[in-house]
């Protein structure tokens, strides 16, 4: 009894510790005062002068349009990335493509924007931030398909060749009907990571580009607002949301057939 | 012409001859078993023949065409694989579909051969369901249909039933000799399991060690092994080292250390002087009382040391006063009575003078 008790209580705090910053980042966004001190009355007034906020405006549609499309190249990547780490085991590949979801992230930023002026002699803006977002995302993608594939009988592929099937045709009808749960949520997850990316964003940003975190940065340098909760409050729920259905994808292990 | 041709195949993987010069042929609507203990090279030779592999040396040949550098997806012949690999996303239906559809077939072709192949297994009502909804014996059965719907010219099963219990495995053994009269497809199936060779197959190669040591039909591989691996693989069996004392073509006079003289079946081209073993089945073996008295050419006096009592069969191990032992099978025929010798009991062993068979080193 007494032992439950202990165990409750921990948990309890666990998760208070957890989620009371954000409930009061989501409870203060519907706050009627311009101060984060007390609860005043509720109100949208906030998300609507969000919307009417041409910077926040610009800076959320860079956030989506980078996010959209750098996640759909490492997708791209990474999943190719993942079959061949687990068809040929090179030894080389797995540590090449994952070294940067290890990598500190402040360490990558400094490094990528180094390469990208000094190197490749870039204009810092919205191609370079791309480009990073790519490269720090391909390794979660890679790690989920390839984890996908570990789980699979690997005669299922022998299989469909020996029934007739070329290379290209066990691709297409076996191995990635087999693994697009985990081309999805890899997907999912490299879009999260990118939407809501501070620190390599911060580097190799340049003057005048701005994404949704470094715009949410920039205001928080003068205040708190309800109007930085909101936008928090916003993003939160795109993750989330996302969060949500990439587990609920990929998490159910596929019932295998041997 | 035989279907299927295997000439002087070779395989290494490194430093290991995973295969070593195998001649063999398969002859159209034949089941034959590749039989051996694990590592004898059975499975690579499966996977050269569905082109997964090649060999280093030698050719294969299929309808007297070479199989070298054809994919497999271009050879007609299917594999049965031993976890059955049956595609988990696709219901029974589309498994059996996906050969037919990667032939090109019309859709109205593929759901009529379809419907015929799941009659022949006795699956029509599990059409729709997937793999994991299936049990052994089903999975099993779908992986056959898979591998049969598009008649390929050749069937490799690599050992097929080996996931299932003992019971079901039975039934299985069954089914797959009627369905392989039906289909009249060959088949070319590899097992480690010798009954289960026995009781299938028409002709079975004896494979250890990369070697076929001998390929011939069940009776022939049981009654007149050729080396001391086949007598022994293939059922139980008794050897006695020997040395040859006389031959000629009524018979050879073995002499066994501490044991004494035994007659033999004659063997062709033995001379006296060589060195061997007598190789005898433990049901030529007769068990007497030793107060009983001899009535067979070759009689020794022994002790009961052990015995396995099977239901239909007894199986007494044999001391023999100079210490070897042999096994010897009684058949429990005899109305009211099960068991006729206890541990312990002295007996006398006895066979038939043309019983038995005399294997060279």
């Amino acid at each position: 009894m007494k032992r439950g008790l202990m165990l409750w209580s921990a948990t309890l705090v666990t998760y208070a510790f957890l989620y009371i910053p954000l409930a009061v980042v989501v409870l203060f966004s519907f706050n009627d005062s311009e101060l984060n001190a007390s609860w005043v009355g509720f109100t949208t007034r906030w998300y609507a002068k969000l919307l009417g906020d041409e910077t926040m405006l610009q800076a959320a549609a860079n956030s989506l349009f980078i996010a959209l499309v750098s996640s759909l190249i490492a997708t791209l990547l990474g999943t190719m990335a993942g079959i061949a780490m687990h068809r040929w085991r090179p030894p080389l590949l797995p540590f090449l493509v994952l070294t940067p979801v290890a990598m500190p992230e402040i360490l990558l930023g400094v490094s990528l924007l180094l390469f990208f002026r000094q190197v490749l002699d870039l204009t810092l803006g919205l191609f370079s931030i791309l480009l990073a977002h790519i490269t720090f995302s391909i390794g979660f993608v890679a790690i989920i398909v390839r984890a996908r594939l570990a789980g699979m009988d690997e005669s299922i592929f022998e299989a469909a060749r020996d029934l007739g099937a070329t290379p290209w045709k066990t691709f297409v009808r076996i191995t990635f009907p087999l693994i697009v749960p985990g081309v999805i949520a890899g997907y999912l997850m490299a879009f999260t990571l990118s939407i809501d990316d501070f620190v390599i964003t911060f580097f190799v940003a340049g003057v005048g580009m701005s994404t949704l975190p470094l715009q949410i940065y920039s205001m928080i340098k003068v205040a708190v607002t309800p109007e930085v909760n909101a936008v928090s409050t916003l993003l939160m729920a795109l993750t989330l949301t996302l969060i949500a259905i990439a587990s609920r994808v990929a998490l159910p292990p596929l019932k295998r057939g041997t | 012409m035989a279907l299927l041709e295997l000439r002087h195949i070779t395989r290494r993987f490194g430093d290991l001859e995973a295969v070593k010069d195998v001649t063999l042929s398969v002859e159209a609507g034949e089941f034959f078993t590749l039989l051996g203990p694990s590592g004898c090279g059975k499975t690579t030779i499966l996977r050269m023949i569905a082109g997964f592999d090649e060999p280093d040396e030698g050719e294969l040949f299929l309808d007297g065409q070479p199989l070298a550098g054809i994919p497999p997806e271009k050879r007609p012949v299917h594999t049965v694989f031993q976890s059955y690999a049956l595609f988990p996303h696709l219901t029974v239906a589309g498994n059996i579909a996906f050969p037919l559809e990667m032939a090109g077939r019309t859709r109205d072709e593929i759901r009529r051969r379809v419907g015929e192949t799941l009659a022949l297994v006795h699956l029509e009502e599990k059409s729709a369901a997937f793999p994991h909804e299936l049990s052994g014996g089903q999975k099993q059965r779908v992986a056959l249909a898979r591998g049969l719907v598009n008649k390929p010219r050749l069937l490799l099963l690599d050992e097929p039933l080996g996931a299932l219990d003992a019971k079901l495995r039975e039934r299985m053994q069954v089914e797959l000799i009627a369905l392989q009269r039906e289909v009249g497809v060959t088949f070319v199936f590899v097992t480690h399991a010798q009954q289960e060779a026995l009781a299938l197959s028409h002709r079975i190669a004896v494979m250890n060690a990369g070697r076929v040591e001998q390929a011939d039909v069940p009776e022939a591989l049981y009654s007149l092994p050729k080396s001391r691996f086949v007598a022994d693989f293939i059922g139980t069996i008794n050897l006695i080292d020997v040395d040859v004392v006389e031959s000629n073509r009524h018979g050879l006079l073995l002499r066994a250390a501490g044991i004494g003289d035994i007659a033999a079946p004659a063997h062709p081209g033995i001379a006296a002087g060589r060195h061997g073993a007598l190789a005898i089945r433990p049901e030529h073996l007769r068990v007497s009382p030793h107060s009983e008295s001899a009535g067979l050419k070759n009689h020794f006096l022994g002790t009961v040391s052990e015995y396995l009592f099977r239901g239909d069969v007894t199986i007494y191990t044999i001391r023999l006063d100079n210490g070897l032992s042999l096994e010897a099978l009684t058949t429990n025929a005899a109305p009211g009575r099960a068991r006729f010798h206890e541990i312990g009991d002295r007996v006398r062993v006895e066979w038939r003078h043309d019983a038995g068979i005399y294997l060279a080193d």
